[in-house]
C-alpha cells in the first residue's frame, strides 16, 4: 500500500523523516518495500498565470502567451497545448529551470517568436504517465509560488507491504495509529461533520442475508454536477497512493476508501430500479461487470440487486448498467460492512483483486459506515455540488460483528517470549493500539477494537506487545541442552556416503524437476500410469515422473548438446508410482552414464576407451553395494524392461528382494533421443540400500591351492548358474571362485564361450593335498559337463 | 716371481678396462675363481721347494688380495655408473596428468543441505521427512490456514485432479512429526518444494528447510539464539540478525529473519540492495491451533518454528547468482561443487 508521508502526517504527528518511519513500520510489521519520491527533481517552475494567448502569426497550433509570476514584468512564452487560454494558471518553467531527465530550459526563438520559458504538462514535469495540455492550476493557485512547494512534491510515497492479516492498516488512518502506538500521540485527521438533510429522498435497502451484509449505509445526492474538476490536492492524493483521478464522484469514494480505509460505491440513480437487496446470487444468474466482462455467479457469491436484477457484486466490482458517469447528476451512496467469509476467494475467480475486495476480504472496520459516507458527502458537495438526502443504515443488529474479550497472561507471556516485560508497558502498548485494557490478578483483559480482526487469541495479542516493543528487544537465550541421546541406526547409511561412493567413481550429482515431460516418460515407460498435474507450469512438466531416467536423460542430452562426450549423472529424489488411486513416493537413486569408459587420458590401453557398458555400470552398482555389505547375496537377473535393450538389462536383487533396475538404453530409443553414445542406466530404491552389520567370521590359517579351468559352455549359460554349480559341487572348501577370462573366437565352436574360473580351496583343521584338490575338481568338471553340455579346455 | 707381478699388472689392466658389471664378473672369475690364473698359481706352489713355500704363497695371496680389492673398487663405480644410466633413461615428464578415473561430486544443493542437518543435528535436532505429494489438511489446514484465505492464494500451489497437491512448503512436516512423535521434540525436516512459478529468482521446484522445537518452556528468547547461532555457524562469520514481525498463519507471534549482508558485512551492496540486510528465512512461535491440530497440549507447551530456502542459502554462500543454476543440471557449473 503506498503512503504519501504529507498525508499521513495530517492524521498524525509523526517524530521521523521517512526513511525512519519506514524503518519503524518496517520493524513494527508492516513492512517498507520501497521508498519513493512524490515526483522527480526538477528545479524553477513557478505558478504562472497566463494573462492572454494569442495564436501564433506563423504557426497554427502554437500560442504566444503573455504570462505573469506575479514580479517584473510578464515573460512572453510559446506553447503547444490546445488549453493554454487567457486567466489559467499553469507551472511555468522559466529561464533556468532544470526540468525532469535534466534539461535546462533557456530563453529559445519559436518559429520567430522570443518564449522566455515553457508551460508545462503533467508528464513533462514527472507527475503522469500520460497528460494532455499544460497543468491547470487552481485559481486560488499563489501566482509566483515555487510548484514543489504549492503541490508540496517534496513528499516521500512509503510503499508499505501489508500481510494479510492486517486488513485494518490498508489505510492512511489504520497505518496512523501503528504510529500512534510507535511514537505516541493522538490522531487527528479531518473530523466526521454530520451533515443535514436537504432533502428526504433514499432508496431502500433489504438485507437479505444478514449474515455476511449486517450494515448498509446509504444516502442519496441530487444535482451533482460530476464534470467538475477534481481539485489538484485531491488528484495529486490520489496519484500518490496510485490510482488515476475519473470522475469527482470516483474519486471521492477512492479518497475516502484510501483515507479510511472503507471502500464505497455510487450508482447512478437514473438507472437503478426500485429497492436494492443484498443476497445470494441465484444458479445462472450473470452480471456484467465495470470492466464489461460477464461473471458467471455462483450461489455462495454476495450481489447487490434491483429489481431488474444484479448490479453488482458486493465488495468487489460494481455493475457495469448502474455505473456513474459524467451526465450522472443524482448518486447513491452504498457504504457497507461485507463479512470477509462472505467475499473471501471469490474475486479470484475472474481473476480479479480490487481495492474495495483487498479491503473486504481482510476486515473493514464494522463501524466506520457512517463516518466514511459523511466524509465522502462532505467531499462530493465541495467538488460537485448537491444536495444530500438522509443518511440512513439498513442493519442487523444481531449480526453485528463482536470483538469478544481476550485474556493475556503475565507468566505466558514471559514464558512465549523468554523475557520479562514491564506491566506498565504491556499494559500502554495494547492501550496505544486502540484496545480496553483491564488489570486481572494473573494479567489483562484485553477488548481489542472492531477494526482488529486478527485478535481472538492470547497469542495474538503476546505478538501485539512483542512487535510494538520490537522483536529486538527480546534477548538471545540458549535453550536447556536435552539430555537425551539421540538414536543413530547403524543400519541406515548416510546420505552422504551413499552418493560418495558414486562420485568417486565419476557420477556427478544432479537435481531434475519431479514433474516431466509426458511424451517423453510414455517414450519410456509406454502403458506405466503417471499422476498428472491439473495446473502444470508448461506441458512439458506436466506429469510426476515414474521413474528418475526421463529427467537424467534429459540432463545428460543437454549436456551432450554442450559438447560433453563422457557423462555420469546420479540423483537421488522421489519417482511417484500410480496404482490404481493410490500414489507411492518412492525414495530412489537413479543413475546414467554414456560415453567413454574412462575420461580422455594417455597411456589407456585400447579397451579402456570404448564406450561404457552394462558391465561398468554394474561393476559401479557392486562397488555402491559392497560399501554396503560384506557379503550380500546381490543377483543380477536378466529380465526385459520397456525401455532397455532387452538383451542388456538386469533386475538388480538383493538377499532375492529386487531392489532395482540396471540397463544398456534400448537401441531405437538412442536413435529417437539421439544419444551420440548408448547410456546405461541404473535404479535403485533407496530403502534397500541398507547397511549390513558386520560380523566376525573366522580366518583360516592352512594354506590355499588354486585350480584353474577353462570351462567351455553355451552362450545362453550366464555364469551366474556355472557360479552357483561350482560351488554346490566344490562344498564348502572352495573359499573364492574368480573368472578371469572369457574367450570366444579360433578354436571354440560358433555360439559357444571358453570360460576360465580360479577355484581357490582352503579348508579349517588341515592343508589340502592334491589328491584332495583333484578330486573336487574332477566332480566339477563331471557336474558341469552333465549339467551344461560343458567342455574343459586343457 | 717376476712372472707373478707381471700377471698382477695384467690383472688390474683387465679390471680396470671392464666396461660393464658382466665383463668384471668374467674378469673376476678369470683371475680368482677356481681355475683362475692367479688361484692356478697357489695350486704350483706344491711344486716349489717346501722352504720356499710359505713365502711365494704369501706373495700370492697378496697378489690375489689386491687384484680382488681392485676389482671391488670396480665393482662399485660400474654400479654406481649403471644406476646413474638407469636412472636417467627412466626420466619422466611428471606434469603428464594423472591416469584413472576422475572424480564426480554432490549437487551444491545437497551440499548445502547436509552440511545443515549436520549443524541443526549437532544441536540436537533429528531429521525428519515427508511426502511430497501431500493433502490440503497438512499443507493448509493443520497449519491454520483458513479456507479461501488469501495467504493461501499467495502460495501458487499445484493441484492434483483429486484435490491433493505438491506441497508449498517443507511445513506439513511439522504436523507429521508432530502428529507421530509428540512432544517434545525437536526436528528439522528438508525437502523439494513446489510452487506454481518460474523466473529468474523462481523455480516451480526449489528447496526448504524447516525447523521444530517444541517443549515445556521453549521461548522466543530460545529461537533466536537457535537462529543466529545457525547463521553464525552456516556462513563462518560473526554476522548480525535481526527478527522482523511478519504473518504466517501457522506461527504467533511471527517473524522474517534478516541477516547482515555476507557479502559487505551490512555495509550495503548490490546483493543486500543497498540494505545491509538479507532477508533468509521465516519463523515464529508455533500458533496454538497447530499445537491443537498436531494433538499437542497448547497449555503445557510451547515451540517455535522456521523455515530457510536452502537454494538460497546455497546461493550466498558460494556465491552463486542465478538460482536456475541448480537445476540446468550443466556438468560444468556442477563440477565447481565437487569437493567433498
Amino acid at each position: 500500500m503506498k503512503v504519501p508521508y504529507s498525508w499521513l502526517t495530517e492524521w498524525i504527528a509523526v517524530p521521523w523523516d521517512a526513511a525512519v518511519l519506514g524503518e519503524r513500520l518496517t520493524m513494527a510489521g508492516l513492512e517498507l518495500e520501497a521508498l519513493e519520491p512524490a515526483a522527480p527533481e526538477f528545479s524553477g517552475v513557478l505558478v504562472g498565470e497566463i494573462l492572454s494567448a494569442e495564436k501564433h502569426p506563423q504557426a497554427d497550433t502554437l500560442r504566444v502567451c503573455r504570462v505573469t509570476t506575479g514580479q517584473g514584468e510578464p515573460l512572453q512564452i510559446v506553447c503547444g497545448a490546445a488549453n493554454a487560454r487567457a486567466g489559467l494558471k499553469s507551472a511555468l518553467a522559466v529561464v533556468g529551470a532544470v526540468l525532469p531527465g535534466g534539461l535546462k530550459i533557456k530563453a529559445a526563438k519559436l518559429r520567430g517568436s522570443e518564449s522566455a520559458g515553457m508551460l508545462c504538462s503533467a508528464k513533462e514535469l514527472g507527475l503522469a504517465d500520460s497528460s494532455e495540455g499544460i497543468v491547470e492550476l487552481p485559481a486560488d493557485a499563489p501566482v509566483g509560488a515555487a510548484l514543489r512547494d504549492y503541490l508540496r512534491l517534496d513528499d516521500a510515497i512509503l510503499d508499505l507491504n501489508v500481510t494479510p492479516n492486517r486488513g485494518d492498516a490498508l489505510s492512511i488512518i489504520g497505518v496512523a495509529r501503528e504510529v500512534a502506538a510507535l511514537a505516541g500521540g493522538k490522531l487527528s485527521g479531518p473530523a466526521a461533520r454530520p451533515f443535514a438533510a436537504a432533502h428526504s429522498g433514499t432508496v431502500a435497502v433489504h438485507l437479505d442475508a444478514p449474515a455476511a451484509c449486517p450494515r448498509f449505509a446509504g444516502c442519496l445526492l441530487r444535482g451533482i454536477d460530476n464534470t467538475a474538476p477534481t481539485p489538484i490536492w485531491l488528484r495529486e492524493r490520489l496519484r500518490r497512493a496510485g490510482v488515476r483521478s475519473i470522475s469527482p464522484v470516483v474519486d471521492v469514494t477512492n479518497y475516502v476508501m484510501l483515507e479510511l480505509g472503507q471502500p464505497m460505491h455510487a450508482y447512478d440513480l437514473a438507472r437503478l430500479d426500485g429497492a436494492i437487496h443484498v443476497r445470494f446470487a441465484q444458479s445462472g444468474e450473470a452480471v456484467t461487470l465495470l470492466d464489461g466482462r460477464i461473471a458467471q455467479l455462483k450461489p455462495d457469491v454476495l450481489l447487490i440487486t434491483d429489481s431488474s436484477g444484479p448490479v453488482g457484486i458486493a465488495g468487489i466490482m460494481g455493475g457495469a448498467r448502474t455505473a456513474v458517469g459524467a451526465k450522472t447528476t443524482e448518486v447513491f451512496l452504498e457504504v457497507a460492512y461485507f463479512a470477509p467469509e462472505a467475499l473471501i476467494g471469490r474475486a479470484l475467480r475472474w481473476g480479479l483483486t480490487t481495492d474495495a475486495s483487498q479491503r473486504f476480504e481482510r476486515g473493514v472496520d464494522p463501524s466506520g459506515q457512517e463516518r466514511a459516507l459523511a466524509r465522502a458527502i462532505e467531499l462530493i458537495q465541495i467538488i460537485a455540488g448537491g444536495a444530500a438526502g438522509p443518511l440512513t443504515v439498513a442493519e442487523s443488529e444481531s449480526h453485528r460483528p463482536v470483538r469478544l474479550p481476550v485474556t493475556l497472561r503475565r507468566a505466558q507471556l514471559v514464558r512465549l517470549l523468554g523475557t520479562e516485560i514491564d506491566d506498565e508497558r504491556v499494559r500502554g502498548t495494547l492501550e496505544a493500539l486502540g484496545m480496553r485494557v483491564a488489570m486481572l490478578p494473573e494479567g489483562w483483559r484485553v477488548e481489542p477494537p472492531l477494526y482488529r480482526f486478527d485478535i481472538t487469541l492470547e497469542a495474538d495479542l503476546i505478538e501485539e506487545v512483542a512487535r510494538i516493543v520490537g522483536y529486538g528487544a527480546i534477548g538471545e537465550r540458549d535453550a536447556l541442552a536435552a539430555e537425551r541421546v539421540r538414536a543413530l541406526p547403524e543400519s541406515v547409511p548416510s546420505e552422504h556416503r551413499v552418493l560418495e561412493v558414486l562420485a568417486t567413481r565419476g557420477y556427478q550429482e544432479a537435481v531434475t524437476y519431479a514433474f516431466v515431460d509426458p511424451q517423453l516418460q510414455q517414450q519410456l515407460f509406454a502403458g506405466v500410469p503417471a499422476l498428472a498435474l491439473a495446473n502444470p507450469i508448461a506441458s512439458d512438466l506436466s506429469v510426476m515422473r515414474v521413474s528418475l531416467w526421463p529427467g537424467l536423460l534429459r540432463a545428460a542430452l543437454e549436456n551432450q548438446r554442450r559438447q560433453r562426450d563422457r557423462i555420469r549423472l546420479i540423483e537421488h529424489g522421489a519417482r511417484f508410482e500410480q496404482r490404481e488411486s493410490v500414489t507411492r513416493e518412492i525414495d530412489t537413486l537413479a543413475g546414467i552414464a554414456c560415453g567413454p569408459r574412462m575420461p580422455e587420458q594417455w597411456g589407456l590401453p585400447r579397451a579402456m576407451r570404448d564406450p561404457v557398458d552394462f558391465v561398468d555400470v554394474k561393476g559401479d552398482l557392486e562397488a555402491l553395494l559392497a560399501s554396503l555389505s560384506v557379503h550380500a547375496e546381490l543377483r543380477f537377473e536378466p529380465q526385459e524392461h520397456s525401455c532397455l535393450h532387452p538383451g542388456r538389462a538386469a533386475r538388480v536383487l538383493r538377499a532375492g528382494r529386487p531392489i532395482g533396475w540396471i540397463g544398456e538404453l534400448h537401441p531405437s530409443l538412442v536413435r529417437v533421443l539421439d544419444f551420440a553414445h548408448t547410456p546405461v542406466l541404473f535404479e535403485l530404491d533407496w530403502a534397500e540400500l541398507a547397511l549390513d552389520r558386520p560380523a566376525y567370521r573366522e580366518i583360516s590359517r592352512q594354506p590355499q591351492v588354486r585350480r584353474d579351468l577353462a570351462v567351455v559352455v553355451d552362450e545362453s549359460v550366464p555364469l551366474s548358474r556355472l557360479a552357483e554349480r561350482v560351488a554346490l559341487v566344490a562344498s564348502s572348501l572352495l573359499r573364492d571362485l574368480r573368472v578371469f577370462d572369457i574367450y570366444r573366437g579360433p578354436g571354440i565352436e560358433e555360439g559357444r564361450k571358453s570360460v576360465a574360473l580360479g577355484l581357490i580351496f582352503q579348508d579349517f583343521s588341515r592343508t589340502l593335498t592334491d589328491d584332495d584338490v583333484a578330486r573336487l575338481v574332477a566332480a566339477v568338471v563331471v557336474d558341469l559337463r552333465a549339467t551344461f553340455n560343458a567342455t574343459i579346455r586343457e | 716371481m717376476q712372472e707373478l707381478s707381471s700377471l698382477v699388472e695384467r690383472a688390474l689392466a683387465e679390471v680396470a678396462a671392464c666396461a660393464g658389471l658382466a665383463a668384471l664378473d668374467e674378469a673376476r672369475v678369470r683371475w680368482l675363481g677356481k681355475k683362475g690364473t692367479l688361484t692356478e698359481q697357489l695350486k704350483s706352489l706344491g711344486s716349489l721347494p717346501a722352504a720356499e713355500r710359505p713365502a711365494a704363497g704369501l706373495r700370492i695371496n697378496d697378489a690375489k688380495t689386491r687384484v680382488q680389492a681392485a676389482i671391488e673398487a670396480r665393482r662399485e663405480v660400474l654400479t654406481r655408473e649403471e644406476i646413474e644410466r638407469t636412472l636417467a633413461a627412466g626420466k619422466i615428464d611428471v606434469s603428464l596428468p594423472g591416469r584413472g578415473e576422475g572424480r564426480g561430486g554432490l549437487h551444491p544443493v545437497t551440499k548445502a543441505r547436509l552440511r545443515i542437518e549436520a549443524l541443526f543435528q549437532r544441536a540436537g535436532f533429528e531429521v525428519a521427512t515427508g511426502p511430497e505429494i501431500e493433502d490440503d489438511f497438512h499443507n493448509f489446514e493443520a497449519l491454520n490456514f483458513p479456507l479461501n484465505h488469501p495467504a493461501r492464494a499467495m502460495h501458487d500451489t499445484f493441484y492434483f485432479p483429486d484435490g491433493k497437491l505438491l506441497r508449498t512448503h517443507t511445513s506439513p512436516v511439522q504436523i507429521r512429526a508432530m502428529l507421530e512423535r509428540g512432544a517434545p521434540l525437536a526436528v528439522v525436516a528438508p525437502g523439494r518444494v513446489y510452487r506454481c512459478d518460474s523466473d529468474m529468482t523462481h523455480s516451480p521446484m526449489f528447496h526448504q528447510i524447516e525447523g521444530l522445537k517444541v517443549g515445556e518452556a521453549v521461548s522466543f528468547a530460545n529461537m533466536k539464539a537457535m537462529l543466529h547461532g545457525f547463521l553464525q555457524a552456516f556462513f563462518e562469520q560473526d554476522l548480525a540478525m535481526r527478527l522482523r514481525p511478519s504473518y504466517f498463519p501457522f506461527t504467533e507471534p511471527s517473524a522474517e529473519v534478516d541477516m547482515s549482508c555476507v557479502f559487505c558485512g551490512g555495509k550495503g551492496c548490490r546483493t543486500c540492495k543497498h540494505t545491509g540486510w538479507l532477508e533468509i528465512a521465516g519463523c515464529g512461535m508455533v500458533h496454538p491451533n497447530v499445537l491443537m491440530a498436531s494433538g499437542i497440549d497448547a497449555e503445557r507447551y510451547s515451540g517455535y518454528a522456521f523455515g530457510m530456502g536452502i537454494d538460497r542459502l546455497t546461493m550466498l554462500r558460494y556465491g552463486v547468482n542465478d538460482l536456475r543454476l541448480f537445476f540446468e543440471n550443466d556438468l560444468r557449473f556442477l563440477e565447481q561443487f565437487r569437493t567433498l
